[in-house]
């Protein structure tokens, strides 16, 4: 990510509506060609910042840089960024054609240009032959892609789409998220992606950024955010997780629900309270007795790949996902491997509490 | 049976209401056709009233003052009325709702204290003639302008707009190609409304108006006071088929594109 030149910074950008703070100065670095997706639950502010981006509100503070200059008080349509609206807005008395056509029609392009233009769109996203329809004779699935061609084919420097697929249903979903992976390597341009699926912000980015209420909670590769999530809301809102409030006895050594496991992490001071992310399919299960945490089996579900089991131990229930099944009932045992144990900062103010809880 | 007769009364119902509203202008219609300066014998048929009222010159002045003044004060009320429509709607809801009211009070006030107040007012700043009826009339449009596009402008979808912006679109461009399409309905209903209310009012003209100064409704009633001319007979049917062919015009043209409209509504 750091390898590519930087594109857009957002400086310590505030914004509210009313007596509401959205977005609580937001420092924002995205580089060039980079599939940068804002993953977080709705209402936390993500299409806030990707109107910020494309011209559509103004913060109250702070800049938008775009390639060094400031833009922060150049309209939308003197930006070269193009944006797929969470509601299509596809316009509704044109034809796809005329749809597609229309921001190079502003631009006063030749008529060849366009034709080849609009071939070439249509083409990418798989919508050969729909030039004389109208929008409302379409799906939604090739609204969306409709609105995805009437965006590229200005040749933005970044596209933002707003939760593009969040009407269309899981199929037609996993579908789309291969095709705009494909348009984006064929384009080779920037995309900002909002969504507030964690899956498909895991499947798509090169970098994730998690928010929440207004705050950016942690940056970076998917994998990144997954394996060690910096807090205990980025860790139960991507994926479940077990976290469990604990105490750091030393460097490499958590004491978690009275039994000290090794770690891997270090620099949180001793016997200080942290909390502690485990995945649900890091956890090793024993016999009883042959782990680290002896435990009863209370539920087991069959998820397809796995089986997923609540296990209590003491007054803490642990989810654990499993290949082999144990009997409801039974007694087991778990360990986890060192590298596993992901230990986190507990969150300082209210503010940052309440968030955890509301998930 | 029983059904039959419950039929039968309905519709001798109706019919009495439509008797009781319409013979009279019947009546009238028949008289203007009556050689005869009498109200009761009929003295054959003859289109010399017709005649007689495109020739009077205070009956033709008064024509095209009522039209020139309906045209331009619509015209006006409109251009006054939407940006008004635009900023009553972006206020907050207790701003907003002391704009309703106090939108409504033109409307709902007695057309005689509104004409009383608007001459005081005009005599103290300008001398009565055309333009003090046509900003007399104009401002009582407005309302009726405002209550017509209100609702269409707070249903206004925005989202093509900003769609056109991001395309590369100016505002001005984008909004007369995404927003106003929304608006027309509700712009040509306000024209029409202040039309029907310029051409209709009495009260306000009267006490508005200059020396000279006549609308069709003013001067029928100046010739009225000198005595009932046949020529008015002719002049008022022409009026009552005027409005009857505008009226089905407005209406056949609203149906055809109440199918578009309804979809116009979608963006
Ligand atoms: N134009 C607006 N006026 C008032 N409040 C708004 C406006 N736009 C967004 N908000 C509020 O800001 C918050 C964040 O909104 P948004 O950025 O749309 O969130 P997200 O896209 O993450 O769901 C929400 O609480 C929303 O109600
Ligand atoms: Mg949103």
């Amino acid at each position: 990510m750091s390898d590519r030149p930087v594109l857009i910074h957002l400086e310590h950008v505030s914004k509210s509506f009313g007596n509401s703070l959205v977005l609580d100065d937001l420092d924002l670095t995205i580089c060039k060609n980079e599939f940068v997706t804002l993953l977080g639950p709705s209402g936390c502010g993500k299409t806030t910042t990707l109107r910020i981006i494309g011209g559509f509100e103004r913060p109250d503070s702070g800049r938008v840089i775009f390639q060094g200059e400031d833009i922060t008080g150049v309209p939308a349509n003197k930006r070269p960024i193009n944006t797929v609206f969470q509601k299509y807005a596809l316009f509704p008395h044109m034809t796809v054609e005329e749809n597609v056509a229309f921001g190079l029609r502003i631009r006063k392009k030749s008529r060849e240009y366009i034709r080849e233009k609009i071939d070439y769109a249509l083409k990418l996203v798989n919508l050969e032959g729909f030039e004389k329809r109208m929008p409302k004779s379409l799906s939604g699935g090739q609204q969306q892609r409709v609105a995805i061609a009437r965006a590229i084919v200005n040749e933005p420097e970044v596209l933002l789409l707003d939760e593009p697929l969040g009407a269309l249903d899981l199929k037609l979903r996993q579908e789309m998220q291969y095709e705009l992976i494909r348009m984006k390597n064929e384009l080779g341009i920037t995309f900002i992606y909002v969504t507030h699926d964690q899956e498909e912000a895991l499947t798509m980015s090169d970098n994730v950024v998690v928010m929440n209420q207004g705050y950016i909670q942690q940056e970076g590769s998917p994998q990144k955010i997954y394996d060690e999530p910096e807090n205990a809301f980025v860790a139960d809102f991507i994926g479940d997780s077990n976290i469990i409030r604990s105490t750091m006895v030393r460097d490499r050594l958590v004491n978690i629900l009275g039994i000290e496991f090794e770690c891997v992490d270090t620099g949180f001071g001793e016997n200080r309270p942290v909390d502690v992310v485990i995945r649900p399919e890091d956890i090793v299960l024993a016999p009883e007795r042959e782990g680290a945490l002896n435990g009863e089996v209370t539920d087991v579900i069959f998820k397809g790949v796995h089986y997923e089991m609540c296990i209590m131990t003491g007054d803490f229930e642990w989810i654990v996902h499993s290949t082999r099944r144990s009997e409801p009932g039974s007694g087991v045992s778990i360990s986890v491997d060192p590298f596993d144990i992901q230990i986190m900062n507990i969150p300082e103010s209210e503010d940052e509490e309440a968030v955890k809880l509301d998930i | 049976m029983r059904d039959r007769a419950v039929n039968f009364i309905t519709r001798f119902y109706l019919l009495l209401i439509f008797l009781f509203l319409y013979s009279p202008i019947a009546v009238l219609m028949v008289l203007s056709f009556n050689d005869s300066r009498s109200r009761v014998v009929w003295g054959g048929f003859t289109l010399k009233w017709y005649e007689r009222m495109f020739t009077s010159p205070h009956i033709t002045d008064a024509l095209v003052t009522t039209l020139a003044l309906a045209f331009f004060a619509s015209l006006l009320a409109v251009l006054i009325g939407f940006p008004a429509s635009f900023g009553i709607c972006m206020l907050r809801r207790s701003g907003r709702s002391v704009m309703m009211t106090l939108v409504n009070i033109p409307l709902l006030d007695a057309d005689i204290v509104t004409g009383i107040s608007m001459m005081l007012f005009f005599m103290r700043f300008m001398e009565l003639s055309f333009s003090s009826v046509l900003i007399a009339h104009t401002v009582f449009c407005i309302p009726y302008v405002i209550l017509a596009l209100m609702p269409r402008v707070e249903a206004v979808d925005w989202t093509p707009y900003e769609s056109a912006l991001d395309l590369g679109a100016t505002q001005p461009y984008a909004f007369l190609r995404m927003v106003m399409p929304q608006l027309y309905s509700g712009i040509i209903s306000g024209f029409f409304m202040s039309l029907t209310m310029s051409m209709d009012d009495f009260a306000i003209t009267y006490f508005t108006k200059g020396a000279g100064v006549n609308t069709l409704s003013t001067m029928i009633y100046g010739e009225i006071r000198k005595g009932i001319k046949p020529e008015l007979y002719a002049l008022s049917t022409v009026i009552f088929m005027a409005v009857l062919i505008l009226l089905l015009a407005v209406n056949v043209a609203t149906r055809k594109k109440g199918g578009e409209t309804g979809e116009g509504r979608a963006y």
